[in-house]
């Protein structure tokens, strides 16, 4: 049994008490959501917060909501949750390809896309979901709520603009018509962090040209999207061979390192393959979608 | 699935649709552990039990400095901090390994590869023993540690192990099978001949539940009851009596239910005797269990294989020869779990299935800065190495002359007359009929249609691969004048009663992990006896409880303890005919036995069933001379020969181009183990060790960087295969019998882990063909698949 250091543990009753309590047990306090990022951590030894800041009981960050032209998901959100729910994989479909291959079903269960988005693991899935739809992120702190673009969001790895103090408590995800995404990774094993994933959304104009695209790419050492690559889509009529444009544009612009899962070439070859792929799939699924 | 019936009931037993002997059957230990009731090593509480902690090497190599424990004594939850000079005190800092080698228990000296025990911590409970390790501060000299076996030898190499008097370099030992001139011979006047290096890199078993051990050492009657998590608790008593100095009769070891074993636990770890001297120095009773990252780094690993294969044969496909050249790397101890006369196990049954004019090997064994071990894995002795290199060489072979691979394997079949069969490397094979496995996998497969689905598909660009492996497994060791562990002769005892009302208990020398020894073992004696098995208790995994005998590795249990429980069930049946006709008043030469009870013969009515007899034997009645009151015997059983079980495997899979992932889509697995005892047990077995195989042909591995870190410490990295990467198993089976097995069964437990990763990796080099890919070494991960398909593929690292 691997044991953490010792640690002290509050769990909070709403968003409110959560923020106190951080503010009272200062920069040494952590908030826990799922575990499943901060607790293997704590276990090997590699974080010793002094406390744990529980917003399980926080059902008020546990949601999935549409609303007007956007889509709100609470923080607290279980990948289970997203997994499942219709409304998510009639409007964002790379949401469900992506939550299907995160973890098992035990880790799904218990972890949570804003635990997700705050840990910024390079290998994570979901920040590179949350890029290409253009998410907003919505944090609130001691000085009250604000939003923040997912551009601005990640920082680097293992960094955000979540500020120790704060919580993040919702993202938002504009619904667009004609729309499609799409996301797919290659992983050792079911479970495993990916190799390298690639996630794709475009919207496409009445005549069928892409109006706007968005690649994100995992894994690969890249924060935010591909805007080389999605400048070649633009105005365009979706094509095989512009897919395959794109996708030699994004394996120039990572950059990835040699590692267990495999060398640099490979991992660029991975990106140039799977660009193209969720291009072709979230292009086909835009012009399958309605008007939204 | 089916349902096989495969021994027609007992009539005389009561419920006619059940099996009285073999069949299938549920298991017997099944209720406890699906309810959550079995009792594993970590369940078990003393009163006043404390915990201990191991502190690790973060290093390869090194010359240990100072260790200041101070600190960690003045931890209000710590009784004790025990380091190599203290058990250097009591002559403990040294232990013998199972192949005639020293382990450190403590670093004394210097640290030996990554993980090592360095320091040992006994507290109130297991938080403060590991709060404690962190308050030890060690000192130690870095240097240069040997990470590449192939780096072993070279002259500027640091020598590991200057502790052994004389030592210069990092030898361990040479040793050679077979006829060099003979097999040098047969490779100069052949056709054809291919060569390729084969790597089996290092895995690990990895059982779900890690080692650990409860010591208790009661100070008053010095005696020492030790739980353990081990394979062979009897082995283990008398190496703890010749090495701790606790008389034999003093020492209970305890093996209780075991998550899974596959050869990491048979020998004994540092922990076990940690426990024992934490036990002796604090008086109270300590438990110690190793997490997850300190089994994988410091237990006792598998393989390690760097094989040079050689295959000669005419140009019409008959194989002559099978030579090879095997760099085997044994990490910082040679601690590997085999017999003493075998320093590279079984491994020279690497002449596999095939009917040879000559074979030769010569294996040499080096010293790495990597944790001990090598046999494990339910590798049969090195067997696994040895038929993934020959189906590896044979398939490079099918390649060459542009044969189909099953074709070529069926021309060169040793042939059913042929049985028993002595190879060129001094195994007499017991027996055998191979043409018929491998055409029933075939038809199972579909294997034509598979052909060709294989050709339109490459037609199209799609990379679908049929890898085709054949085994044959050695197991079952002794006889015991050829097979010993550390001079203890490879024999099991087993020991039964019948009790008055005619339940009866079997008490057994094996321990099971998994395999369902109670089921199993009740299911023998009561084909043997005649009464359910549901009837019999099987006792074992207690030393105080059961009679000698070496343990379950190597897939023994069946081949030997199996052994002794048909034959000690014999003699009960044999005395039982006697107290029979003394109650029937007849000659007992004049009985007759069916399933169950002696009866006179041409009277069947006048019978007497096993339990009347075992009522009698306990009553009052006048026993016949020479029989005493009861219906017990005992035997040890010192098998003539091992036995040779076999199996044809096809698999197939479908490699995605773009990515270089592999599925595997079919996996048909056609075994024969001699007699069928549980069908169903036999099934789990196989299902498990293919489950194993997909593991270490796609994506296992437990690798080091330069400097000697292991980079496989944890599940992140060493990973297991789950249901999502192994198909539905299609499994057959032919029966072909062990001639000098009592009821004629081979062993089944490491079959399909020794057969699967060549049928696995044939498939994926069979897929690779159209890029030019003759051989790939595992781990077969997209990354390694990909950069085979770009002509770069290297033995992994
Ligand atoms: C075996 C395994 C495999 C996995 N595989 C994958 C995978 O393939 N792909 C993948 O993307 N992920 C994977 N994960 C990670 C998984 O998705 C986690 O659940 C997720 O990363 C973290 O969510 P959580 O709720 O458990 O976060 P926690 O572990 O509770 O928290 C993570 C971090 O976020 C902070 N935090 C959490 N919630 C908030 C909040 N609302 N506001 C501010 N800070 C917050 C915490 O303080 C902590 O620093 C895997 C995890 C495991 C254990």
């Amino acid at each position: 049994m691997q044991i953490p250091a010792a640690f002290d543990y509050e769990r909070a009753s709403d968003v409110a008490n959560a923020l106190a309590l951080l503010e009272r047990h200062g920069p040494e306090s952590r908030v826990i959501a799922g575990g499943h990022s901060l607790l293997p951590m704590m276990k090997l030894r590699l974080a010793r917060p002094d406390w744990l800041i529980d917003i399980n009981g926080l059902t008020e960050l546990d949601f999935i909501l549409r609303e007007g032209d956007q889509l709100r998901v609470g923080a607290l959100t279980r990948h289970t949750a997203l997994l499942e729910s219709a409304d998510v994989a009639g409007l964002f479909p790379i949401i469900r390809d992506a939550e299907r291959v995160i973890a098992d079903p035990v880790v799904r269960n218990r972890g949570t896309i804003g635990g997700s988005l705050c840990q910024a693991d390079p290998a994570e899935d979901l920040s590179t979901v949350c890029d290409v739809l253009r998410a907003l992120t919505v944090i609130r702190g001691p000085a009250g709520q604000r939003t923040v673009p997912m551009a601005d969001f990640h920082q680097g790895p293992y960094e955000t603009a979540v500020a120790q103090n704060e919580l993040l408590c919702e993202i938002r995800f504009p619904i667009r018509p004609r729309s499609g995404s799409a996301y797919e990774k290659v992983e050792r094993r079911v479970g495993d962090w990916a190799v390298v994933a690639a996630g794709a959304a475009v919207a496409l104009s009445a005549d069928g040209t892409v109006d706007d695209a968005a690649i994100g790419l995992t894994a690969v050492g890249l924060d935010g999207t591909v805007p080389e690559a999605e400048a070649v889509l633009q105005g365009r009529q979706p094509h095989e061979d512009l897919f395959a444009e794109a996708g030699r544009i994004a394996a120039a612009a990572c950059d990835p390192v040699a590692d267990r899962r495999g060398p640099v070439d490979y991992k660029r070859h991975l990106v140039e393959e799977l660009t193209r792929r969720v291009l072709r799939r979230a292009c086909a699924r835009a012009a399958g979608a309605g008007q939204g | 699935m089916t349902t096989v019936q495969e021994h027609a009931p007992n009539p005389a037993a009561g419920d006619p649709g059940r099996p009285i002997g073999y069949g299938r059957i549920q298991r017997k230990e099944d209720p406890r552990f699906v309810r959550g009731k079995g009792n594993y090593l970590d369940d078990i509480v003393l009163p006043g039990m404390l915990h201990g902690a191991v502190l690790r090497a973060p290093v390869a190599h090194a010359r240990l400095v100072s260790i200041d424990t101070t600190e960690a004594l003045a931890h209000p939850r710590v009784l004790a901090v025990i380091t190599g000079k203290d058990l250097q005190a009591l002559n403990l800092a040294w232990a013998p390994t199972l192949s005639a080698d020293v382990q450190a228990v403590l670093v004394t000296d210097k640290v030996r590869f990554q993980g090592q025990e360095v320091a040992f911590v006994v507290a109130e409970d297991r938080y403060a023993a590991r709060d404690a390790l962190e308050l030890i501060d060690v000192e130690y000299d870095v240097l240069p540690p040997v990470i590449d076996a192939r780096r072993a030898l070279d002259p500027d190499a640091p020598v590991i192990r200057d502790d052994i008097e004389g030592r210069t370099d990092n030898r361990i030992f040479d040793w050679e099978m077979g006829d060099a001139a003979e097999t040098e011979a047969v490779f100069a006047a052949a056709d054809v001949v291919v060569s390729q290096e084969v790597v089996y890199p290092r895995v690990h078993p990895a059982p779900m539940e890690t080692c650990g051990a409860v010591a208790d050492f009661d100070p008053v009657d010095g005696r020492l009851t030790l739980y353990e998590t081990t394979q062979a608790p009897h082995a283990h008593r008398t190496l703890y009596a010749m090495v701790a100095g606790i008389p034999e009769h003093k020492i209970r070891v305890v093996s209780p239910d075991i998550g899974g074993g596959f050869g990491n636990k048979v020998g004994i770890y540092p922990g076990y005797v940690l426990a024992v001297v934490g036990s002796i120095v604090t008086g109270r009773p300590v438990k110690w269990v190793e997490d997850r990252s300190e089994n994988l780094m410091s237990t006792s690993f598998a393989r390690d294989y760097i094989m040079q294969g050689e295959i000669a044969a005419t140009k019409e496909g008959k194989i002559l020869a099978v030579r090879t050249s095997v760099l085997a790397d044994h990490g910082a101890f040679n601690a590997t779990a085999q017999p003493t006369k075998n320093p590279a196990g079984f491994f020279s049954i690497f002449t596999g299935s095939y009917d040879l004019k000559a074979a030769y090997c010569k294996v040499r064994g080096v010293y790495t800065n990597k944790a001990p071990g090598g046999v494990a894995y339910a590798c049969s002795f090195r067997v696994t190495e040895a038929v993934y290199l020959v189906e590896r060489m044979v398939d490079i072979l099918a390649r060459k002359l542009e044969m189909d691979p099953a074709e070529l394997r069926l021309k060169n079949f040793i042939r059913p007359e042929q049985f028993p069969y002595a190879n060129k490397t001094g195994w007499v094979y017991d027996s055998g009929n191979y043409e018929p496995a491998m055409r029933l996998s075939m038809q199972m497969a579909g294997y034509d249609e598979l052909r060709r689905e294989q050709l339109e598909k490459r037609e199209r660009g799609e990379l679908m691969g049929i890898g085709v492996a054949f085994f044959t497994e050695t197991v079952g060791a002794g006889p015991r004048k050829h097979f010993d562990i550390v001079g203890l002769g490879m024999a099991d005892g087993a020991e039964l009663r019948v009790h008055p009302t005619g339940k009866a208990v079997v008490r057994i020398s094996v321990q099971s992990q998994g395999q369902g020894h109670e089921t199993t073992f009740a299911q023998i004696v009561a084909e043997e006896l005649g009464i359910p098995p549901e009837s019999i208790d099987v006792v074992h995994g207690d030393t105080d409880q059961t009679p000698f005998g070496l343990g379950t590795y190597g897939s023994r249990s069946t081949p030997v303890s199996g052994g002794a429980v048909a034959l000690v069930a014999r003699k009960v049946r044999e005395k039982a005919k006697f107290i029979a006709a003394a109650m029937l008043e007849a000659r007992p030469e004049d009985l007759e036995w069916e399933k169950g009870r002696w009866f006179v013969k041409g009277d069947p009515g006048a019978g007497k069933t096993i339990a009347e007899i075992a009522l009698g034997a306990h009553g009052t009645m006048a026993l016949p001379e020479g029989i005493d009151g009861n219906l017990d015997a005992e035997v040890t059983y010192d098998p003539p020969n091992l036995t040779f079980p076999f199996g044809a495997y096809i698999c197939v899979v479908d490699v995605d181009a773009g990515t270089g992932a592999v599925k595997v889509r079919r996996f048909i697995a056609v075994d024969d183990c001699g007699t069928r005892i549980n069908p169903m047990i036999i099934e789990g077995q196989v299902h498990g060790g293919l489950t194993d195989g997909v593991g270490m042909a796609l994506m296992q591995i437990i690798a080091f960087d330069e400097d000697g870190n292991c980079l496989s410490g944890s599940f992140m990295d060493y990973l297991i295969p789950t249901a999502m990467e192994v198909p539905d198993w299609e499994t057959g089976y032919t029966v072909t019998p062990s001639p000098h097995h009592p009821i004629g069964a081979k062993g089944i437990g490491e079959s399909a882990t020794v057969g699967s990763p060549p049928a696995i990796v044939n498939a994926i080099v069979d897929a690779l063909a159209p890029y030019g890919v003759t051989h790939m070494d595992m781990p077969c991960t997209p990354a390694r698949v990909w950069e085979a398909m770009q002509g770069r593929h290297g033995p992994p690292v």
